[in-house]
């Protein structure tokens, strides 16, 4: 059996990552969970979760970034929240859960091998491309993603599905797009080329947590 | 009475039974439809985990194409377009630093977005300005003895219950009524079906299916009724996996529009009902042929 440490230290903490959160538009009620646990006892999904929504929200407002970032949990929430209607503190649970996974991609956190931000991966990059999703090949392409082993493990589970998806003419590999993809890129530009890569109200918190990838 | 319509991905891939069903149930209300120009994906829920600002003008442009077209109010009949939406119109008005950015990224398509077009359920139009009186008087063949498990899912109602309850909606029970159906007592009517972790993450997506139909199944339903073309698929799709699982839990899932199109006497086939992978029985043995517990056929 290996050991392993399980206490955090004030030390192992990344100082000033739950303010950060807590300062994007829509997280800031945050700070006022009162840990009753209404959150994890209506998920779905939180038998399945590494830490529970619940902790999440502690881990979150206590700075704990590296395990809240690399943590399964945010993956497993299927965004339907119930957490967010039932919270007696009106956090919008949810979109904390966004927010987190939108960090855990761009600053490299999300767990490789794990389907679920692959999957958002390549929605969002054949959106770009084509301004539409072709289901069909969406999910093809999250499998390549999710590396080959489990593309091959999920795949082979999945092919009665696909048989009975073109059975039923329900499966098209035909690429869906719009006609104005130009038009769509030029707005993307435009997000690129601003101050705020997240809803911020203003580009301040942007320039501090700049800092903070730096230092990590 | 004349909509604007946005379809979205499912409605022309996966989903094609619930425009199929859809668009002649509301012709036969005399609801006119005129599809978005060019419209694009709106992001559903994978998109927003990427990036914020972005899935925000991605939804963006489809309001402001909507606007563009000069129609009253936007049907989008999918729960995640329906959410992502209203969500984006929320975001706009609270958020002055992302109004900017999407007005600028709309701009430079020569596009405006004022905030004005109201985003409405197909569910929310027929009940509720159509009204279950103009429906029920174009019922010809009530779906009498037919018992049916209403499941909204969860996006339609959460976080925004915009025209009903988020913990026990009723629109979908009253209309299926009016249709003659018996609608069965269904508590988990909100719960989430997995949504795409049937696909990534298959032992606690399928898990959330799973108990779906059993419950349906437990209370004595033929069918299931969904609003939703994810909820379609994932209680449609995974029979095979989820009797492999668990246990045997085969009841058919169908869009309410198919429900309605069937008591309003339209032919099954033109109701794109044969592209249910558990299909549903034909309407005159209903009442005889619920069969809850019969095995998982192989495909």
């Amino acid at each position: 059996m290996e050991l392993q440490r399980t206490i955090k230290y004030e030390a192992d903490r990344v100082k000033g990552f739950g303010r950060e959160i807590m300062s994007v538009p829509g997280c800031e009620q945050l700070e006022s969970c009162i840990q009753c646990g209404t959150c994890s006892g209506v998920c779905p999904l939180s038998i399945y979760m590494d830490f529970s929504p619940r902790q999440i929200m502690a881990m979150t407002r206590s700075d704990f970034k590296k395990e809240v970032l690399s943590s399964y949990t945010i993956w497993l929430c299927a965004s339907c929240y119930d957490c967010t209607v039932e919270c007696p503190r009106k956090i919008r649970i949810t979109d904390i859960m966004y927010e987190l996974k939108q960090r855990a991609i761009r600053e490299g956190y999300a767990p490789k091998g794990f389907a679920t931000p692959a999957l958002a991966r390549s929605f969002y990059h054949m959106v770009h491309e084509n301004g539409r999703v072709t289901e069909s090949s969406l999910v093809i392409k999250m499998l390549l993603k999710s590396g080959l082993s489990n593309a091959l493990k999920t795949g082979l589970g999945m092919w009665r599905l696909g048989l009975n998806l073109i059975k039923t003419g329900r499966f098209s590999l035909k690429q869906e797009t719009i006609r104005r993809k130009d038009e769509l890129a030029q707005m993307m530009r435009i997000a690129d080329q601003s101050d705020i890569d997240r809803l911020n109200g203003n580009g301040a918190s942007a320039t501090s947590e700049k800092g903070a990838h730096a230092q990590h | 009475m004349k909509f604007s319509y946005f379809p979205g991905c499912s409605l022309k891939g996966t989903g094609k039974a619930y425009e199929e069903s859809l668009l002649p149930v509301l012709q036969a209300l005399d609801i006119q439809l005129e599809e978005l120009d060019d419209w694009n994906c709106c992001g559903a829920t994978a998109y927003m985990a990427v990036d914020e600002a972005k899935a925000c003008i991605l939804a963006s442009r489809n309001l402001a194409i909507a606007e563009k077209m000069g129609h009253q109010e936007l049907m989008a009949p999918c729960s995640a377009c329906y959410l992502v939406l209203n969500k984006t119109k929320k975001y706009l008005k609270e958020s002055p630093a992302v109004h900017r950015v999407v007005q600028k990224a709309l701009g430079s398509a020569g596009l405006t977005y004022s905030g004005n077009v109201p985003i409405r359920h197909p569910l929310d139009i027929l009940v509720n300005t159509i009204g279950l009186d103009a429906i029920k008087k174009r019922v010809k063949r009530p779906l009498k003895g037919l018992k049916v498990a209403p499941y909204y899912g969860c996006q339609i109602v959460r976080p925004y219950a915009t025209f009903d309850s988020a913990e026990n909606p009723t629109t979908m029970d009253r209309l299926l009524e009016a249709l003659g159906a018996s609608v069965v007592r269904f508590p988990l009517k909100t719960r989430c079906c997995g949504a795409s972790l049937t696909g990534t993450l298959p032992e606690p997506g399928l898990l959330c299916s799973y108990i779906i139909l059993k419950e349906a199944l437990k209370r004595g339903a033929d069918v299931i009724a969904t609003v939703c073309p994810l909820c379609q698929f994932n209680l449609d799709g995974y029979h095979d996996k989820i009797a492999a699982k668990w246990e045997p839990v085969r009841i058919p899932t169908v869009y309410f529009s198919q429900l309605m199109g069937l008591a309003f006497g339209i032919p099954a086939e033109q109701l794109g009902l044969h592209r249910c992978i558990v299909p549903m029985k034909p309407l005159p043995e209903l009442p005889a042929a619920a069969a809850p517990k019969a095995p998982a056929v192989a495909a």
